[in-house]
């Protein structure tokens, strides 16, 4: 029981780093952008953020760091596919590959630092309700702010004006842009929202998860969120379930060593890479469904006048 | 203000300026990033431009880095023309690698040279196999091979960490992951006594003239370069686009595959966790930087070669972390990626009146990919 309950916490805090990330590329991606350098963006969102918190002390200016350095990233990869057209794709893996150098190299002096005792945050009443309490209510604030993203993003998404707009945008930019929507600076702004997201979630991950900044620790975190998204036919719901089905996956590894199953190691490492490979190819069999979900001009440059 | 207008054609002058433009605004913000740090931009550059080239023993070094980096991007060129984006090269190299070491631990005091034939051959057909993964799971599952082929990359590193840490550890090693040391026969032959750049180097330059040869003298050279350019001129044309998948992701993944054959049984002569170095993920710089042209990378890739013996030795020189070549890499890549635009469009004041004959802005902005 103890466990379980220990486990599903477990699962809720690893998914909140894949949720926050995969509903900022979900942002980006209704708008038709695809950035592949969000693993980029999350690896120096978290030093930037690690940095932050080791020298001012707290972790919510840490949190508000990582945001804004992958908002900058991120402007500065719209920029490049927004206004120059270069192609998404090679941009986005130019941002990854910036990001991996950037973050080791500004990272290196912070890999021996430690962050203060860090503080265990639990809902007053509601944690102490056996089993719920310790699997849902004695978690980071931030835990419940994906949950309360999601459900604001669907109707952002579905119920506001804007939200149409964004969406007209991802999905036919000529007619966004013939009826007087400024389609680039929509899209830069979608890019650098996504970008804020990740940038969060990479800060997460080295100020709560992992706490502790080591070389290239966002592992693919960043790969995996791109792949939710697709999973998830980006939808906002389905991208949180997404997340922290992975997260339990990723949970599953410690697990399943901490049981004592003899499985190597590596395996149970490379469960959650696998897994996104499985989910990939089960959900992209159906091609006309992705079709029919995925913004109609994904990937596609859009220059006004054309 | 300035505005981009479509021009008539694309730029064949830019489209080798460009790379040139891109490495100048690196070197610039290099020598910036230098005197942020307090450092001596003279001596950063020194390390990072004149130092790789300055004695036989330093060019050497340099071929060696530049020799899988070069075979890498060569097979990723093909892919990325034929619109196919292996960026998996990094774990097909690390399978290459491992199937030639564990050719290369067959070898005792008895076998003979010959068997370097049989380890090269056993890395391309672990590079192949790995990106067929890739190739099968696009072909009948329509996977995205973007991300398929990335978290191939980090099975990879799995496989190899197991089987370092476990079957294959050497029992001699005071418990250290690594293999045996592989046995003399097994060794690719070097060029000079003393140097550490082997035939690898000539094998490389040889798939630059097969490329070269597969890409514009020859038929499927032909039909991938049209598949990726105009898939839709390409169907109507008949050229089968599933062909073109195959042939781009087993090419790429089997030079992928070459070149950690060339490392485990060249520098390395065993297998440790630390195989990937990152060439696979340089490599996509190098093809891009190169033109996605076979001769072109040869450039690059001694070009990037120097970023990481510059890397390096900034590391031992200035006392910089040895992840500054990552970021020059990136910063590359970016500066390219933005001088590229002048390829398809140039800059002109907003005002002066666009040309009648030409075409819309906008179009062929695709084709600043190639």
């Amino acid at each position: 029981m103890e466990a379980t309950a220990l486990l599903i916490a477990a699962t809720l805090n690893a998914g909140t780093v894949l949720a926050f990330a995969a509903l900022g590329l979900l942002i980006n991606e209704r708008a038709g952008i695809v950035n592949l350098g969000a693993e980029g963006i999350m690896l120096v969102a978290a030093v930037a953020g690690f940095a932050t918190a080791v020298h001012t002390g707290s972790d919510w200016v840490a949190f508000a760091a990582g945001m804004g350095a992958g908002a900058l990233l991120a402007a500065a990869f719209g920029w490049l596919v927004i206004w120059l057209n270069t192609n998404q794709y090679a941009s986005g893996l130019a941002l990854s590959l910036f990001g991996a150098g950037f973050s080791a190299f500004v990272g290196i002096r912070y890999t021996q630092e430690k962050l203060s005792e860090r503080v265990h945050f639990q809902i007053p009443g509601l944690a102490d309700i056996p089993f719920i309490g310790p699997a849902f209510f004695r978690q980071h604030p931030l835990v419940y702010v994906a949950i309360a993203l999601a459900a604001a993003l669907t109707w952002f998404l579905y119920r506001s004006r804007a939200g149409f707009v964004l969406r007209a945008v991802g999905e036919s930019p000529e007619s966004a842009h013939a009826l007087g929507y400024p389609v680039r600076r929509i899209r830069l702004l979608a890019v650098m929202a996504g970008g804020a997201l990740c940038g969060l979630a990479g800060a997460y991950i080295s100020v709560v998860y992992t706490p502790l900044w080591v070389e290239g620790m966002v592992a693919g975190k960043g790969w995996i969120a791109l792949a939710l998204t697709t999973f998830a036919t980006w939808r906002p719901a389905r991208v949180l379930l997404g997340a922290y089905l992975f997260g339990g996956v990723t949970m599953l590894q410690f697990h399943l060593q901490g049981e004592g199953v003899d499985v190597p190691s590596q395996l149970l490492t490379a469960l959650p890479y696998l897994a996104t490979i499985v989910v990939l190819v089960l959900i992209s069999r159906n091609a006309a469904w992705i079709r029919a979900n995925m913004p109609a001009s994904l990937g596609k440059p859009f220059v006004p006048g054309t | 203000m300035l505005t981009l207008e479509t021009r008539p054609e694309p730029s064949r002058v830019m489209s080798i300026v460009s790379p040139l433009l891109a490495l100048a605004i690196t070197v610039v913000l290099g020598i910036g990033l230098f005197t942020l740090l307090g450092k001596d931009p003279a001596r950063g550059l020194q390390v990072f431009f004149i130092e790789p080239l300055k004695s036989g023993y330093a060019l050497s070094e340099l071929a060696v880095k530049a020799t899988p980096l070069l075979l890498i991007a060569l097979g990723l060129s093909v892919c990325f023309r034929s619109n196919v984006w292996n960026i998996g090269a990094e774990g097909q190299y690390v399978i290459g690698a491992i199937a030639a070491g564990g050719v290369a631990m067959t070898a005792g005091k008895e076998t003979s040279h010959f068997i370097v034939v049989g380890i090269l051959l056993a890395g391309i057909a672990g590079g192949m196999a790995w990106a067929a993964i890739v190739a099968f799971l696009r072909d009948k599952a329509n996977a995205n091979e973007i991300l398929v082929s990335l978290m191939l990359v980090y099975v990879a590193d799995m496989v190899l960490s197991y089987l370092v840490y476990g079957p294959w550890k050497d029992p001699a090693a005071y418990n250290f992951p690594q293999t045996i040391s592989f046995a003399d026969a097994t060794k690719i032959p070097r060029l000079f006594t003393g140097w550490r750049v082997n035939i690898g180097v000539l094998i490389a330059l040889a798939g630059v003239l097969l490329f070269w040869v597969f890409l514009f003298r020859t038929y499927a050279g032909f039909q991938l370069q049209v598949g990726g350019l105009a898939p839709a001129a390409a169907r109507y044309a008949g050229f089968s686009s599933r062909r073109a998948l195959w042939t781009a992701i087993l090419g790429s993944g089997g030079m992928a595959g070459l070149a950690g054959a060339l490392e485990a049984a060249g520098p390395l002569g065993q297998l440790t966790p630390h195989v990937p170095v990152g060439y696979g993920f340089a490599a996509i710089i190098v093809a891009f930087v190169g033109r996605l042209h076979p001769v072109g990378v040869v450039f690059s890739a001694v070009l990037m070669s120097m970023f990481y013996i510059g890397g390096e030795l900034a590391q031992s020189r200035l006392g910089l972390p040895k992840s500054l070549t990552g970021v020059f890499q990136g910063l590359l890549l970016f500066a390219l990626l933005a001088c590229d635009t002048l390829i398809v469009y140039r800059v002109r004041w907003r005002g002066t009146r666009p040309h009648p004959n030409l075409p819309p802005a906008g179009e062929g902005a695709q084709k600043a990919v190639a």
